[in-house]
């Protein structure tokens, strides 16, 4: 799996005695998404227009890969990053192991096409328990706190109720680890405040965004990702044998439909910019405003200025 | 009831239109449920909204509308209770217990999971907070049942089953999607995407109370504090009355300060579209649209935002939406009420003062008398 420069890594990590003392395991879930700022939708049919758009990983999933390399830094160990997706996905691995990951697990098969939050993180967590046992039972398992696909942020609590991982998402900030006691300490974004944690490794974080910056890998690394194997699995590689619980067959959930939303009976009405100066137009829109909502008034005029 | 009725029994809900039959395992998941989410001390407003919404479909459905309060045992969940029957509920189900004084994902989702494994709800609603998010994505796994975030738009098909509709292709369009062979329908939505309902002081009705079949002792995670907030720091977009937002279309984000001046000058909130968050020119906390902050003002002024549906779906339950654009043909235009092509790095100074003269203090002292 390694290739010769990850490998020189790894054993220098050895060597400086964390990998020995804890040979902490990390693995990083991520995907592979259309870059949304490229998105088209065809004026026509209203199906979206794919070809053409690049890919990019996940942003959200950078930073649990940033946190995930933080932790490999202080405490030694191994980062595995894994995704499940088209065979084009490797592309997304590549660049997770220029930026450091020790090691790439692509999973992909046709059986997986389809898959609903649910059969993803059925998918995923065989995966990530295959993971284990080949290359050693993860410590912590990180996800991004969602995708900007889906958006769902599902599929990290998914992962950690199939393998019975304590589940920590929306985490700020991860402020202690101690392998020893296999305790942790995390700060988490919860609502209207940040809540304080202490949990148990084996464990499952989703990290918050704008907590960390992803690092710019070394030109070591980028060549080491240039030239490593990607470990690829199908979902009988990675032991799953249930395929009805894979793809479309194994998602409760269907789309039943597709669409552009309808626009307003009336668009917008506007406003005449022609042969105006800037001033007449902001005071015909004022008015025009408070034509349409008189209460206004009052309200801005009460709450300006302060 | 009468004969007749019983003579055709409803139909086997959830088939969408599919000719299969739901699995007999399901056939008796009825009533609509909604989590009530207790935020330190109070109820999160996501639950009345969602009660608002729990009961359009179960009246649809000619079922009953009961809500979930999870809490340490005492006044904070009566409290609670009582609004769930205040906001529209028809009976209220209980677990209280000590561990559950602070959110935590393995009791609440033991708690929950417990529940609807008793009563079996075939609808589960829940706000899609952090907390919400936690807890469904967990409860959903172990039930191994369909889950629908972040939907925008919830209603009852002819024959039963849920209809969730929410963005997708990150915002570019929207999806319904329903959960055919499983129960229950689960499904998450964002605060202030749906209206509040009326409030009508009730007597406390049915209560159904539960224990909670954890102790302290089998919680791995333990909460070692909480730091509130700096609520005057924090953005309130949500629940601001005026919001004034920016995006690409003002080009630098330095010209982000000419949004933040209009908001002054008229007292609102500021916000932006994901781009600008993504570009790193606002934090994430005042993005506006489905992965950011959903609004209902009463005024909404967008400039250089062209209007992508997931933003439009953040705005929609705005009362009036200004948009300020240089392309005639931004999607923006079609949902807005008013619009103006021009170009706003130019236009939003002369709005500002516009405004400023218009509720200068005197005019201010004119209003008041």
């Amino acid at each position: 799996m390694n290739d010769a420069g990850n490998e020189v890594n790894r054993q220098a990590r050895i060597r400086t005695g964390s990998l020995e003392k804890s040979p902490m395991h990390i693995v990083i879930c991520i995907k592979q998404v259309p870059d949304s700022a490229q998105i088209r939708v065809h004026p026509v049919t209203n199906t979206i227009m794919r070809q053409g758009v690049p890919t990019i990983i996940n942003p959200y999933d950078l930073f649990a890969l940033e946190e995930a390399l933080k932790l490999r830094d202080v405490h030694g160990g191994e980062v595995t990053v894994l995704t499940m997706g088209p065979p084009m996905a490797e592309d997304s691995l590549r660049k997770a192991l220029g930026y450091g990951a020790d090691r790439a697990v692509l999973l992909t098969d046709r059986y997986f096409a389809g898959s609903d939050t649910l059969a993803t993180s059925f998918a995923l967590s065989q995966a990530i328990a295959k993971i284990g046992e080949t290359f050693g039972r993860p410590d912590i398992v990180f996800t991004g706190k969602q995708t900007i696909d889906g958006d769902t942020a599902q599929v990290g609590p998914g992962i950690a109720k199939r393998l019975n991982l304590s589940q920590l998402t929306y985490v700020a900030k991860i402020a202690s680890i101690d392998l020893k006691t296999r305790e942790i300490e995390v700060a988490r974004r919860a609502e209207g405040g940040t809540q304080l944690l202490k949990s148990r490794l084996p464990c499952l974080i989703t990290m918050l965004e704008d907590t960390n910056e992803i690092r710019r890998g070394s030109l070591q690394q980028a060549l080491c990702a240039a030239r490593s194997q990607v470990v690829k699995w199908t979902a009988a590689d990675a032991g799953i044998d249930d395929l009805t619980r894979c793809g479309l067959r194994g998602s409760p959930t269907v789309v039943k439909r597709v669409f552009a939303p309808t626009a307003r009976a009336e668009s917008a009405a506007q406003i005449d910019t022609a042969e105006k100066g800037l001033q007449d137009i902001a005071d015909e829109l004022i008015a025009d405003i408070l034509t349409r909502r008189p209460a206004l008034e009052h309200e801005l005029a009460f709450n300006s200025g302060t | 009831m009468s004969t007749a009725s019983q003579a055709t029994p409803r139909l086997a809900p959830g088939r969408a239109g599919v000719k299969k039959e739901l699995p007999d395992r399901f056939k008796d998941y009825r009533h609509v449920w909604v989590f009530l989410e207790l935020e330190r001390g109070n109820v999160h407003p996501v639950s009345f909204e969602l009660l608002g919404e729990g009961r359009k479909l179960a009246d649809k459905l000619e079922v009953q509308l009961a809500g979930v309060v999870l809490g340490p045992p005492g006044e904070m969940v009566e409290d609670a209770v009582a609004e769930a029957f205040a906001y529209g509920a028809d009976l209220v189900y209980i677990v209280d217990a000590p561990p559950l004084a602070d959110y935590r994902n393995e009791p609440f989702a033991k708690a929950l999971t417990d529940l609807v494994n008793t009563h079996k709800p075939e609808i589960l609603l829940l706000g899609a907070t952090t907390l919400g998010r936690d807890l469904a994505g967990s409860v959903a796994t172990t039930l191994q049942t369909g889950l629908t975030a972040d939907c925008t738009e919830l209603d009852v098909d002819s024959d039963g089953s849920l209809a969730a509709t929410r963005p997708t292709f990150g915002g570019s369009l929207l999806c319904t999607i329903y959960t055919l062979n499983y129960r229950p329908q689960m499904a998450t939505v964002r605060p202030r995407v749906m209206p509040m309902p009326q409030r009508v002081d009730k007597p406390v009705g049915r209560v159904m109370r539960h224990k909670l079949s954890l102790v302290e002792d089998d919680i791995v995670t333990k909460v070692l504090g909480f730091l509130p907030d700096n609520q005057s720091a924090m953005a309130n977009l949500a629940y601001a009355d005026v919001v004034v937002a920016g995006g690409l279309g003002l080009g630098a984000a330095e010209n982000l300060q000419l949004v933040k001046n209009l908001a002054r000058a008229i007292g609102a909130e500021h916000g932006c579209s994901r781009p600008l968050v993504q570009k790193g020119w606002m934090p994430a906390d005042r993005q506006i649209g489905q992965t950011g902050k959903t609004i209902r003002p009463k005024l909404y002024i967008a400039a250089g935002i062209s209007g992508a549906i997931q933003h439009r779906v953040g705005v929609e339950g705005a009362d009036l939406i200004v948009a300020i654009n240089t392309d005639p043909n931004a999607p923006i235009f079609e949902f807005a009420h008013l619009g103006i092509v021009t170009d706003a790095i130019r236009f939003l100074p002369a709005l500002t003062e516009a405004f400023t003269r218009r509720l200068s203090p005197h005019s201010r002292d004119k209003l008041a008398s």
